[in-house]
Order: C-alpha cells, then structure tokens, then sequence
C-alpha cells in the first residue's frame, strides 16, 4: 500500500446564499459534499469535473484557505484544521499551489525575481544573498534565465507568466503541490511546454500533485489516478488507464464522449450529452436528470461511492452493468 | 453550394503607440453557402480581427487598408455605413466568445432578442417578442416563454450562449460568424452548443465562420479549415485533409502538441511535442516566413522570402517553400 500523504475524511463545505429583500428564501449549496480522499507520496492526482462541481473549493480547504463545515483533512497524520500558527506556516510550506491565471496572480509591482524570493523572506529562509541564489536557481530549472529575472511581469508571455508561477510555487521545496488549472487559459502549443515542464520537476523534486483541470486530455496525460467530481462529490476514482479504458460511470462517460476528437471521421457521438450540472431534486442520484441509464433505484436513492473490481471506486448503483 | 463570402488580399492594420502592426496580412478565402469554416490559430494571430473586419466592427484605432469583402457578390467595403448597419444581424450575425459581456444586464433576454427583429423587420413590439419567444424555444431553450423574461444573471453560461445564438439566427442571417463560441463552456456544453449550431446551419442553409484555438472543434464541426498564423494563412484545406495530412510544420507542432491526440493513447512517461518558441510579435515583421524561428525545416531560404499559399494538392493550400519550387530555382 502506497503511503498517503493527505487524507479527506468526510469533507463537506456548504454556503448558504443569504435571504434578500426580493429572495425570501435561503438556499444551501453544498460546493464540497461529503468526500473522502486520498492523495498517495509521489503520486499525481487528476481531478476533473465541470465548472462549480467543488474542485476549487476543494483545493482552498486542502490548502486551508478555506475552513470546512464537517469532516476532516490529515496531513501526514495530523489535522490542519488543528494547527496553530506555527505549526501553519509549517504547513503552508510543505504546500504551494499553482493558480490558473497567470496574469492576475502575479504581482505586476514587483520583478519575476522578487516574486520568486518573496516566499523565501516570508518564512525567513537564508539570508538575502542565499535567496536571491535560490531563486535564480529555480527560474532556470522552470526555464528563465538571468536576464529576464529583473524585468515586470507584463512583460513575459502567458506561458512565462505561467513558469514564473510554478518557480514561486516551487522554491520552498513543497512536498504538495496543488495545481489549479495551471495551463487552462494558454494556448495549446504553450500548454504543451508546460506540461513538460511540470512533469520534469516532479521527477527532480519528488513532488505529489493534485492536478485540477476540465480538460480530460490534459488529466489523462498528467495523471496516475483520476477522481471525478461532479456537484460536490467525487462519482469516479481510478487508474488513469480505467478511467479512460472503461469508464464506469455514466457521468463519466459523458464527459469523454464529449470531448472533440481529432478525428474529423468520427463524427458521430457514443452518448446523448443533454442537460447542465444541477440538482433537480434532493433525493436520489445527483446525475439522474442527466443520465440515459437511470432505473427506479436512482430516484429514490443516492449511490455511494463503493469498490468496484478491486480496484476501482464508483458512485453508480448501475456502475457495471451498464 | 453557391459563393456566398470572398474574401481577397485583406489587410487590417491598426495604429498603436508601438507603431502600426498589421492584425490581419494579406488573407484570402472563400465560403459557400451551408458550409463550416473553421478558423483555427493561437491567440493574437488576427482570427477575431478578421471577423470583426468582416461584420466592420473594428475597434476605433484599426482600419482596413487593402482588399476586398465581397458578400454575395456586393463590397463590403465600399457599402456606406447605414447599408452595413442593416446588413449586420439580418443577413450577417456575430456570436462571441462571452455571452455574458455580450448580453445587457439590464434588460430581459426576451426584449434583447425582440430589438434585433424590430429593428431588422419593422414589426410591432408585440409580434417581435412573440417570435423572439419563437427563437428561444428553436435553440432548446426549454420554458421559452418563462426564460424570455429572465434577465442574463439568472441563466448558465451554456443558456447565455443559447440566447446569443438566438439573436444571431433571429432574422435568418445568410452568415454566422462565431468568434469562440464554446471557449468559455463545459465540454458537455460546448457539445450540445456546437450540435445546435451545425443543426441551424443546415435547416436554414446558412454558412459559418468558426474561430476557435480548438482542432478538436474543427474536425467535429467544420468541413473546410484554414489555420491562421500571425496575421496570416499559412494553410488551407477541407477538414479531413488537414487532420490525416497536415503540410505546414505549423499545422504539425499544433496537431502534436494535442495531449491524447485522437484519442489514441499516449504512452505513459512520454513527452509531449512542443513548438518552441512563441508567436513573434507583429510589429516588427522581418522578411521571409514568419514561422521561421520556430521551425525545425527552416534553411537559409526560409528567411528571405516570405512564401506564398500555393496550391499543393487539390484544395490543399499551403505557404511553406519546402512545398514551392522556388527552392530549387
């Protein structure tokens, strides 16, 4: 059994949409219900899911940026919703993240190599000249050289916007790296080096990434195991190969038979694609006005995620009949 | 099919405070009636100053500067601008890649729809919201008559789109430029969005422009495919050409550059092809191929001479000289 180095015990994050004037009503949206999980040492996880299916709240609460409703996140054994502020910053340092948006998460006073220090004079690593070493050091592992160390961000490109991201994420030497959907908003031939690039330095820096992204063809590239989320629960956990191999659930399913093909002879789909990401009813399968295989049993009542194989983790009461 | 766009030798510059870059260089291409074109290149290589060229929706510092719009036959650019004003909407339609910047927040959707067909059909209000409900229900929007008095915040980024592209086909356009429609959508819906379009297109027999980064939406959606790159054509075919026998090494490195290209499974560990470098910037365009720092079959020739679109196979066109004879003058 490989070691786990986070697990989510019976997460949950709800917000409550305040009652307006016009609005009587309070309504509870639950961004992240009910989820246990694990990420394993060295491993990459994918997860992958729609917009506002919870992957980004997801990623707040394991970074603790977020406090949960209920449940629990351990890491290396210890819960970091009970860690003082020393034992934080500690943690905080073992865990970086990478964030989607290249423009707006770097800030366009400082230089790239300010940037890249800054998180080595917030935890008081070295002494300004061993920083302003490590920093260099790091910008030419992600593929900046000296020259471009002392220029603003808006002078760099989106994709070395993007490096300069990962170069601050990665100088205080993180075991956990959470990546959100770090190379969504460039473009594809850019999306390509990046790629690269981060599963280069996983390999050097023996780095565990969670790696969220909507893309399925980036998470199949990247990751060893993939979870599925879909309106705050994770519906699919699995080897990367069986996810895409023999997808167990139909949400799943729709979702690769919704991805383009390059294949301009496959037209034709497999599933029928209706329907957006929302809760109908309360009872039952979150999925069951969207899905074409559902029975009596879906509306009445709500799978959970259980074994399938041996291997395999699913949410579907028809997962393997189907 | 009958020619329904020509386009020919096109260049839109603008004036900034850098100096004047040409946004779009020099670009040719035809479209006939009840068919896709898909417009694919990276950011920043002119595919929506091509569109919004166009429709003459230029932003206040560009300017076309040579060539010709021909739209059934007739100039664009040489129609006054109250000509253009009612062609717009009525015979040509836009639908971008925001729906949500692109709808007023103000106003009910039902209304924003009503205007386009009082404007363009000079019909009392009423008749107009009545077919605007019409409208709605034709791009499988369910509840249209409850929905045309939502306003753009109550509905999903997927029912925002519909609503756009219920404006656009709302007068019956002849042509429909989509500049990224499905860009800022889900998969699932960028699926269902992309069904919706080809369906129009072939009930009322219109053409479209799709501009989209994506290959993977062109081969689904489009039969004829140009790939755009800096400000230019660098290549052209029908679909079904370019994907099983790309010619450009530009075409090339993107279609490689695809994780899981074709679904065809990459083997664990494997790099991904990358093109090195990025787009150059338009300002100082030296002479010769502009992919030339990029590409890896680029010689000495390369560098001089910018190369034409010949071409190459039947309806293959392509501007690269490792496919002109030049090189062996």
């Amino acid at each position: 059994m490989p070691n786990s180095l986070v697990e989510i015990r019976k997460l949950t994050k709800k917000y409550t949409l305040s009652s307006g004037l016009f609005n009587p009503q309070k309504r509870i949206i639950y961004a992240v219900n009910n989820i246990d999980l694990q990420i394993f040492k060295g491993e990459t996880l994918g997860l992958v899911g729609e917009s506002g299916c919870g992957k980004s709240t997801l990623a707040r609460l394991i970074t603790r940026l977020d406090k949960p409703s209920s449940g629990s996140i351990t890491f290396k054994g210890e819960n970091i919703f009970s860690y003082d502020k020393e034992a934080l910053k500690a943690y905080r340092r073992c865990v970086q993240i990478i964030f989607q948006d290249p423009y707006s998460s770097l800030n366009p006073r400082k230089s790239a190599l300010s940037i890249v220090k800054e998180p080595l004079t917030i935890h008081r690593i070295g002494d300004k000249k061993t920083r302003t070493e490590a920093a260099l050091e790091i910008m030419a592992k992600v593929g900046l050289n000296k020259e471009q160390a002392n220029r603003y961000s808006h002078e760099f490109s989106g994709g070395q916007r993007q490096r300069i991201g990962i170069a601050r994420a990665l100088v205080l030497n993180p075991e956990l790296v959470i990546a959100d959907e770090p190379v969504s908003s460039l473009d594809v031939s850019i999306q390509a080096q990046i790629l690269n690039l981060l599963k280069d330095l996983k390999n050097d820096y023996n780095l565990t990434y969670l790696f969220i992204s909507h893309d399925l063809k980036v998470i199949q590239y990247i990751s060893d195991r993939v979870a599925v989320m879909y309106l705050g629960k994770i519906v699919e956990l699995a080897l990367n190969s069986d996810i895409y191999n023999r997808p167990l659930h139909p949400y799943t399913r729709m979702l690769l038979s919704a991805v383009p093909s390059c294949n301009p002879q496959k037209k034709k789909r497999m599933m029928n694609i209706k329907g957006e990401a929302r809760a109908e009813k309360e009872e039952g399968c979150a999925f069951q006005n969207r899905c074409s295989y559902k029975t009596e049993i879906c509306v009445k009542m709500e799978p959970r995620l259980e074994k399938f194989d041996g291997r395999s983790f699913c949410a579907c009461h028809l997962a393997g009949s189907i | 099919m009958p020619l329904l766009l020509e386009i020919k030798d096109l260049r839109t510059a603008f004036d900034t405070a850098q100096g004047r870059l040409n946004a779009v260089d020099g670009v040719s291409l035809k479209i006939n009636s009840g068919e896709t074109l898909g417009i694919v290149g990276e950011s920043g290589c002119g595919k929506t100053m091509l569109a919004l060229s166009i429709m003459r929706l230029l932003p206040a510092n560009g300017r076309i500067i040579n060539g010709e719009i021909l739209f059934s036959g007739r100039d664009l650019l040489k129609t006054s601008a109250e000509e253009m004003r009612a062609l717009r909407g009525s015979e040509i339609s836009m639908i971008f890649q925001e729906p949500m910047t692109s709808l007023n927040p103000v106003f009910r959707v039902g209304e924003q729809i009503a205007e386009t067909i009082r404007l363009h059909q000079h019909l009392p209000a009423k008749e107009a919201l009545a077919l605007a409900v019409e409208q709605l229900g034709e791009v499988g929007i369910s509840n249209p008559q409850k929905r045309a008095r939502d306003y753009p915040h109550n509905l999903s980024g997927g029912m925002r789109q519909r609503v756009m592209i219920a404006m656009a086909m709302s007068c019956h356009p002849q042509l429909l430029l989509a500049d990224e429609p499905t860009t800022a959508l889900d998969v699932t819906i960028q699926a269902q969005i992309l069904d919706l379009i080809s369906g129009l297109k072939q009930k009322n027999k219109m053409a479209v422009v799709l501009i989209t980064h994506d290959l993977g939406v062109i081969a689904q959606a489009a039969q004829k495919v140009a790939v755009m790159y800096a400000g230019k054509i660098v290549e052209s075919s029908a679909v079904e050409d370019i994907f099983a026998h790309p010619l450009h090494p530009y075409t090339q490195g993107l279609l490689e550059s695809i994780p899981a290209r074709c679904g065809q499974s990459m083997e664990r560990g494997a790099y991904l092809k990358t093109i090195p470098g990025s787009v150059p910037s338009l300002y100082n365009i030296a002479p010769g191929c502009r992919f030339y720092d990029r590409c890896s079959f680029a010689d000495k020739e390369c560098a001089g001479e910018e190369p034409p679109l010949a071409e190459i196979q039947s309806g293959h066109f392509v501007s690269c000289w490792k496919y002109s004879a030049k090189k062996n003058n």
